[in-house]
């Protein structure tokens, strides 16, 4: 049983960590609590289910023109909806999850509510210490961990992560500096939503697509960048496995109580935040910056 | 002058009876409001059986009430019920007090149909179910028949005979695995959606598992929605079960599916699964739902009686696909309504509940009549049994949905044997046969 929730608390954890970073990264970089994020993931699974079935595209070049596609949707949306309020953070929690409820219905509209899926890159599975892995799971966990390695190469090797770093470390200074602080914010929610974008691609083969897949990764998303420590990418990563497991643990150990693991997770946060407000990654994160 | 100023006034007042006349006309409509989750695949089946219906229904003139014909108008009521508590009662009381609908058929959900049922039977309005399956929904007409007695059930029967019919499936499937591949004793892990109407079907079958000689590997209550069940289905296979009974009304019901197929877990799947019950469950299971059983109300090419293959061929030429339960609708307004309204020759709810509940009639999947309690009071629920209601044992084969119950079934020791008209032996899962096969 130890193996089935080390694995299962992997996985689990990987698909999480997938979406808590591109968040955390906007949050982190530009102050932009942007509630939409994982309705551009939803986005992202609606177009590469629209490629794959309606058109008869091969999955992988549907996915890169779905992270194209809701990257590019998603900067329209910075533009017109969040940049020109982006000063008033309520304003920007308000506008977001309207946003995203919006993209909800267009997409209620368009495909009804109707579950859909999408095909899986790979087909079949692994045995690993007797435990069943189908091998798009193995995928994305190996994705999530490229993509945070790759999301730190930007931000520490790269004169585009220097910018986002030092726009996030103080905007009057960057400003002064030279740097254009509303296109680096504009940038990064580019990486941001491509993120998003990304992880429908790896992780939706794994779900069913439906117009509200999107709110429970974003409350299980808020609650992993809560944990870690808002904007830490490190806090994030530590949180998703957290929560990752905390769900296969209470699937194995309370089998009556599956449907509770969500809520479980959820508990553990508050634990945690009683007892370290600043997340578990607080400090780091005020030292990342 | 003085003509013109008389020609304006004669119209004036014949505008004025025209417009006090115009409600005398509508009057002459019968308006049924079709309440339903109207985006989602449940609510399709509402209104596209209510449709249907309709159609037929005012091809053929309208009803006859009394003395007069009276078109049908179907209203569609998107109940939102997925999604809201709130939208759906709002939507019944819009359905009655706006759009003043003469009766009501549909709901989905247990817990939104029994806060409709009473907005329904607070303006004495007859609503007949044709989604939830709890049996409070009935219960509480026997129990407050005066309040309560405006509600029938339409479709399905109610949760416990929808465990009964499962047991039974499952015991087929038992004897099957057990003869074919040869296993002592058949070990059975529960999986139920965390829903009310899975409450007493998961009670029930904890305890009837012993009495078929089967043995509980576990029980496992997922949300309805969840999007992963990889945990739950290592758990499963863990234990060693055999068979994983299965009640889900939900997606998890395709992620499920799906997941089990991906991963082939060694355990046939029986029970309930909704979207198995859909023609696109194989293609949202991207063609791992291979083998999956459900129960269900009809399948391609399987007849229950002489009524079952024209009502499933029309819907399938109008709609592209095979009806789902709740295009019982069409049965509600069709044989239950209709005919009703018809024989009372009014529009009064209590004399038409007066003939409705004493009427027995034959429907597309079978007879129905409605039942009593043990005290002898009305409940308006569903009949079960041989030449009642059966339902169907359907499974996904090779990515078609075949009727595979009842097969030579014996509802008693002694009683004839019943095969309906297109049923087709169950098939082992190959990964589970490679699994056992000794």
């Amino acid at each position: 049983m130890i193996a089935d929730i080390i694995i299962s608390g992997l996985i689990n954890g990987s698909v999480y960590a997938l979406l808590a970073i591109g968040f955390s990264l906007i949050f982190g970089a530009a102050r932009i609590v942007n509630l939409a994020h994982t309705a551009f993931y939803m986005l992202a699974s609606y177009c590469i289910y629209y490629a794959t079935h309606r058109l008869g595209v091969h999955p992988i070049p549907a996915m890169l023109v779905a992270i194209v596609l809701v990257t590019l949707i998603g900067l329209i949306c910075y533009k017109l909806f969040i940049d020109p309020i982006r000063e008033h953070e309520a304003a920007v929690l308000i506008a977001t999850i309207a946003l995203a409820m919006a993209m909800q219905e267009i997409m209620l509209l368009i495909f009804t509510g109707d579950y859909l899926s999408v095909p899986a890159l790979v087909r079949g599975y692994l045995k690993i210490f007797g435990v069943k892995i189908a091998y798009q799971q193995l995928l994305t966990f190996g994705v999530a961990l490229l993509i945070l390695a790759g999301v730190w190469a930007l931000l520490k090797k790269t004169r585009v992560g220097l910018a986002i770093r030092s726009t996030a470390q103080d905007r009057e200074v960057a400003n002064l500096m030279g740097m254009n602080e509303s296109r680096v914010a504009m940038m990064t929610m580019g990486v941001s939503v491509g993120l998003a974008a990304f992880a429908g691609a790896v992780v939706v083969p794994l779900k069913v697509v439906d117009p509200h897949m999107w709110m429970y990764p974003l409350i299980m998303m808020m609650a992993v960048v809560v944990l870690g420590g808002l904007g830490s990418l490190k806090g994030s990563f530590a949180g998703a496995y957290i929560l990752g497991f905390a769900e296969s643990l209470v699937v194995f150990l309370i089998p009556l109580g599956a449907f509770l693991k969500g809520s479980v997770a959820l508990s553990i946060m508050i634990i945690v935040l009683l007892i370290r407000p600043e997340g578990l990654f607080g400090i780091a994160f005020e030292e990342e910056r | 002058m003085k003509r013109s100023k008389l020609l304006l006034s004669v119209l004036l007042v014949a505008c004025l009876l025209m417009a006090v006349g115009m409600p005398a006309y509508a009057a002459k409509v019968i308006k049924i409001g079709v309440i339903g989750p109207m985006k989602f695949v449940q609510g399709k089946g509402h209104w596209n059986g209510a449709t249907m219906a309709a159609e037929e229904i005012n091809a053929k003139g309208g009803i006859q009430v009394g003395n007069e014909k009276m078109k049908l108008e179907v209203i569609k009521v998107d109940s939102n019920e997925f999604l809201s508590m709130t939208d759906a009662t709002n939507a019944m009381e819009l359905a009655i007090t706006r759009h003043k609908v003469d009766f009501l058929v549909g709901g989905f959900r247990t817990e939104a149909v029994l806060a409709m049922q009473d907005i329904a039977m607070d303006h004495n309005k007859i609503f007949i179910g044709c989604g939830a399956a709890h049996p409070e929904l009935c219960t509480r007409v026997a129990k407050d028949y005066k309040r309560y007695k405006y509600f029938f059930r339409g479709t399905p029967f109610n949760s416990m005979y929808l465990v009964k019919v499962c047991f039974i499936h499952l015991a087929t499937v038992g004897g099957i695995m057990k003869k074919a591949l040869g296993i002592p004793k058949i070990k059975v892990a529960i999986v139920g959606e965390k829903a009310v109407w899975v409450e007493p079907m998961v009670a029930v079958t904890k305890k009837y598992l012993p009495k078929l000689g089967m043995e509980l590997a576990g029980i496992w209550r997922p949300s309805a929605v969840a999007t992963d069940a990889t945990a739950e289905l290592s758990a499963v296979q863990r234990t060693g079960a055999h068979i994983v009974f299965t009640i889900f009304s939900s997606s998890v019901g395709i992620t499920f599916a799906r997941q089990a197929g991906e991963l082939k877990i060694p355990a046939a799947m029986v029970g309930i699964n909704v979207e198995a019950q859909k023609d696109g469950f194989y293609e949202a299971t991207e063609r791992m739902g291979n083998y999956v059983m459900t129960m269900n109300t009809y399948a391609r090419g399987v007849e229950s009686n002489e009524l079952t293959k024209p009502f499933v061929t029309k819907y399938m030429k109008k709609f592209g696909e095979v009806p789902t339960y709740t295009a019982d609708t069409y049965t509600a307004i069709v044989y239950g309504l209709v005919p009703t309204i018809e024989q009372a020759g009014t529009l009064d709810a209590d004399k038409l509940v007066a003939i409705l509940e004493n009427r027995e009639y034959k429907v597309p999947a079978g007879k129905v009549k409605y039942s009593k309690d043990a005290q002898g009071r009305h409940l308006h629920d569903l009949t079960w049994g041989p030449g009642y209601l059966t339902s169907l044992g359907v499974q996904w084969q090779d990515g078609e949905l075949k009727g595979v119950w009842p097969n030579r079934w014996k509802a008693a020791k002694g009683a004839p044997e019943i095969t309906y008209k297109g049923i087709v032996p169950y098939k082992i899962a190959p990964w589970i046969i490679k699994e056992y096969k000794k």
